[in-house]
């Protein structure tokens, strides 16, 4: 065997403390070495072709080179090698800077230190075998989870690259709270529509399949290569006889018995509908839950007006499987509620504002409705009691958020700009109104954003009041706020008509189930972790899948879309090539050896242990045994160290390779 | 059932009645009080206005006395008091360092596994299926407004009343009874507390607020369970009323003597006698069962 070793100064990196001379000088001594050369920057050009000169003249069998951290040029050393042919784990890398010079000060300490970690590299690369990079196909198709705007973006931009999108929502109708909202700041456009249209292209994309009222109930595989099974919940309607004429919504002799999701409970729904006129798709669901003939076996209303027979009351739930290469996760949020909740539960609830019994104190999303031209009040601002117009109205702001005792610590970052649009949409219905919002900081940094609570405050002549409301109590018919006013020393008392709270976005209640099926890590709020909250923000530590929106922490619309679109040009890298390169450094089970106790599968982090049947010649099963998926496998060698019939090898780092290079040091 | 008892020093002065009527009751129910020998002040407001350590050894004091005479279980009908006693418990638990200095002041450590009890989770052990089986009156008709103060539920983390902002288990209790109770809003608001002594002016405003709030929502009465709230709801109605000519007397009763009241007990063994605030027309409305 001819092995060449390569000793780089690293300028005076190692050279100050490693006599590098020495060392190579020492190293030529070794059994198998041929060639042993010292140059200040072995990662330079001249220093490359050294490498490669050497390859060639001595025709070397494997190379080791004496430098800075792998990290850092262990891919530039054996592409040098690949480029002369050697197979490129045929070189190993003896960190002679991080592990030697820069913690040593003595040189003759140091230089037999550097001797020695170039002796046990050689005894190393002695058994390297060459290896190939595993290669993995990629499936060029996308699933986005979550039909809000950012998953719309997100589908959006992977589709008109031209690939296929399958985007999967619960809801009935795509859109999600965006196409609740009223405005939106700091434009105050109007927020259907500039949404609709989205919707209406996500519908009608070609590379888009659109699937509504469905859910992920189980996602298998790795990156690339995805195996997602989704459940399509019975609509109770045959979606291709359905023209959306809504004559059955109509007829529906169900009136006041089901609360209508998106006006927030602030108006009823029949059993069968579709959540709003806009809908995408303009197909209704039957609410079994409420249904007369769920609950009696009569009526069948819809079925006689239905003029198409698309009502199917023996459709069932269908699993749908496809295999996609990327997944988006787009969840979105929900709102935090000041009703009383289980002692366990994570919302404390807000008995002073009365535990959610006063009719007239609304969340943030039910003013956007109560605000909205599509709304229960078409736009007028009534107070939902009695359907007057609140000539005194309150914000509170920081409700469930900032607020440890509440539940919730972090900021909740949109509130003050929702806060002062409502309160701004409030001046600009009731003229004659006094509006007041209780704060405590105002956080608008954004384009434009502290202008806009500037001008609610000096054109439209919002009070703000710097403090904290203690009590919302009702008297007389009106509401009594009782709270304080910081910046002037004084309690504050209004008896106000209405009073709109500005509740916190919180994680979907089901976001950390999600997350556990597809390897996602979340926060204690549930919010899912980004892999690096500065330079990775919309991966996550399963490669593969990308995060977009509120579901990793509380955004409003512009960074949604940004997030949106950041995930989706990673899906397209992804989509560039149709092979990943993987390293070869992954472990692999000796089937022979193997007892199948599955003590592997416990520790491996990343899911990567399967299960093998052994079969004998008859088809019958021998014996089940471990199985590494090599995608999966990020060569951790945790499962190496854990088998107790040392079955499991980790290739590039096998006993072998170890033992000789602890023998060298003795 | 045996209870230790801590009457502390308004059930021996200005709440006398209260300690009447609990004793009373509590007998009815067939449960005694062991009140702790040799207790001493539960240093109140005073005490932790000026020395941590004081506000904390006062009450340790008590609570090794109690664990001395072998009392696992300690009412303290006082709400300041109560509130004294857990939170020195809980002190003594959660610093060691604290627990180190009130040692070497009491010559042995106070911690003990004891439980201290206010007034209403008291009537809860006892059960509600008890003071029902024990009601003579006719209750039914009475409104009543259940105010529960400041010192009952708060700090929450350590009181673990049942809530902090809309307390409701004095309510069971009364329901208990037949009586009604009605949903109003200063259950928790503060009364003035000892403001009373330097500031009446201030004690004057919140209670007049509060009796006005339970009048609002149909009361008949305002049950209590401190005798700082009864004293500036009872007392303080006469500087009211002088301030405030039109203001209608409200009768402020302890929840022991609304118990000894649905129990059938005369009114001068529950003290009801002692108020300032005549509470005739209550005991006119709950008349002795057919």
């Amino acid at each position: 065997m001819k092995i060449g070793v390569f000793i780089c100064y690293c300028g005076e990196n190692i050279g100050r403390t490693v006599d590098c001379a020495a060392v190579a000088k020492a190293a030529g001594e070794f059994p198998g070495v041929v060639c042993a050369v010292d140059y200040k920057y072995m990662c330079s050009d001249p220093g490359q072709n050294l490498i490669k000169n050497a390859i060639k003249e001595h025709k070397l069998d494997a190379v080791v080179v004496g430098s800075c951290s792998p990290h850092m040029h262990e891919k530039t050393f054996r592409k040098a090698c690949s480029d002369s042919g050697l197979n490129p784990f045929l070189c190993d890398i003896a960190n002679l800077r991080e592990h030697c010079s820069w913690v040593h000060e003595d040189i003759p300490t140091a230089t037999a230190k550097a001797i020695d970690l170039i002796r046990i590299s050689v005894e190393r690369v002695k058994r390297n075998v060459p290896l190939a990079p595993i290669m993995v196909p990629v499936t060029k198709k996308a699933l986005v989870i979550g039909g809000g705007i950012s998953g719309i973006q997100a589908s959006l931009d992977i589709a008109n690259a031209g690939f296929d999108v399958v985007l999967v929502e619960k809801q009935p109708s795509i859109g999600g709270h965006m196409s609740q909202l009223s405005e939106t700041f700091p434009t105050l456009d109007c927020s259907q529509c500039i949404l609709t249209p989205r919707m209406v292209e996500v519908y009608q994309h070609p590379k888009i399949k659109l699937m509504t009222y469905s859910e992920v109930e189980n996602v298998e595989g790795f990156i690339g290569n995805f195996k997602v099974t989704i459940r399509k919940k019975a609509r109770k309607i045959d979606e291709t006889k359905c023209t959306g004429c809504g004559l059955c919504m109509q007829k529906c002799p169900i009136k006041k018995k089901a609360f209508n999701e998106f006006e927030e409970s602030l108006a009823y729904r029949p059993a069968i509908y579709v959540p709003f006129p806009q809908a995408v798709p303009n197909i209704p669901v039957i609410d079994t839950s409420v249904c007369t003939y769920y609950q009696t076996g009569k009526c069948q209303m819809c079925v006689k007006v239905c003029g198409r027979e698309a009502i199917k009351f023996d459709q069932e739930d269908s699993l749908v499987t496809e295999d996609v290469g990327a997944i988006i996760v787009a969840t979105g949020y929900k709102l935090y509620t000041i009703d009383k909740k289980p002692d366990n539960s994570a919302i404390k609830g807000y008995g002073e504002y009365g535990y959610g019994k006063y009719k007239d104190v609304v969340d943030g999303l039910q003013f956007e409705r109560i605000a909205s031209a599509s709304g229960p009040t078409s736009g007028e601002i009534l107070r939902p009691s009695d359907n007057t117009v609140p000539k005194k109205i309150v914000f509170i702001q920081c409700v469930g958020s900032r607020d440890e005792s509440k539940g919730f610590s972090y900021c909740s970052k949109i509130c003050c700009m929702y806060t002062a649009k409502h309160a701004m949409l409030y001046k600009h219905k009731v003229h004659d109104g006094e509006a007041y919002v209780f704060y405590m900081d105002i956080r608008a940094g954004g384009k434009g954003y502290d202008e806009f609570v500037r001008r609610a405050i000096e054109e439209d002549h919002v009070k703000y009041i710097r403090g904290r409301v203690s009590r919302i109590y009702q008297e007389n018919g009106k509401y009594i706020v009782k709270g304080e006013d910081t910046l002037a020393g004084m309690p504050i008392t209004i008896d106000a008509d209405m009073v709109v709270l500005a509740t916190a976005m919180i994680a979907q209640p089901d976001s950390a189930k999600l997350a556990q099926k597809i390897g996602i890590s979340y926060d204690k709020y549930g919010f899912y972790n980004e892999v690096h909250p500065k330079l990775r923000p919309v991966e996550v530590s399963t490669a593969g899948v990308f995060l977009a929106g509120a579901c990793q922490a509380p955004k409003d619309i512009p960074e949604s879309v940004a997030m949106a679109s950041a995930a989706a040009s990673k899906s397209l890298v992804l989509f560039g090539s149709d092979y990943l390169e993987r390293e070869p450094t992954v472990a692999k089970v000796n089937d022979s050896t193997c007892a199948g106790c599955f003590y592997c599968q416990k520790v491996c982090a990343y899911n990567a242990i399967e299960r093998k049947e052994i079969k004998d010649r008859q088809g019958n099963i021998v014996k089940i045994i471990a199985y590494v998926n090599s995608g999966l496998c990020q060569g951790c060698g945790t499962c190496n160290a854990v088998c107790p019939s040392k079955s499991v090898e980790l290739i590039g780092f096998n006993d072998e390779q170890i033992y000789a290079q602890i023998n060298a040091l003795g | 059932m045996k209870v230790g008892y801590y009457p502390g020093c308004s059930l021996t002065g200005t709440g006398k009645e209260y300690d009447m009527s609990l004793r009373k009751v509590v007998s009815v129910l067939e449960t005694e009080l062991q009140e702790i020998k040799d207790w001493n002040c539960c240093g109140a407001t005073s005490a932790h206005a000026t020395s941590h350590l004081l506000a904390v050894a006062l009450p340790a004091r008590n609570l090794l006395l109690a664990k001395k005479q072998n009392l696992n279980e300690i009412v303290a009908p006082c709400a300041a008091c109560y509130n004294r006693m857990v939170v020195s418990a809980h002190e003594l638990e959660t610093h060691p360092e604290l627990e180190k200095q009130v040692t070497e002041l009491l010559g042995e450590s106070a911690k003990s596994n004891a439980e201290v009890i206010n007034i209403i989770d008291f009537f809860r052990k006892i059960g509600k299926e008890k003071i029902t089986a024990n009601v003579k009156k006719e209750m039914k008709g009475i409104k009543a407004a259940c105010y529960y103060g400041c010192l009952l539920v708060r700090p929450f983390d350590i009181t673990q009343f049942d809530d902090a902002e809309q307390p409701t288990s004095m309510e069971e209790i009364i329901k208990a009874t037949g009586a009604e109770t009605v949903d109003w809003n200063f259950k928790t608001e503060c009364c003035g507390g000892a403001h009373s002594i330097a500031h009446m002016e201030i004690v004057v405003d919140l209670s007049k607020k509060i009796i006005d709030n339970a009048k609002l929502h149909g009361a008949d009465v305002i049950v209590v369970a401190c005798p700082m709230c009864h004293s500036n709801l009872d007392m303080r109605q006469r500087a009211i009323k002088k301030e405030f000519p039109q203001h209608e007397e409200m009768p402020i009763l302890y929840l022991s003597e609304f118990l000894g009241l649905a129990f059938g007990l005369k009114a001068k063994d529950l003290g009801l006698n002692l108020h300032m605030i005549d509470t005739k027309s209550l005991l006119e409305k709950a008349v002795a069962k057919g």
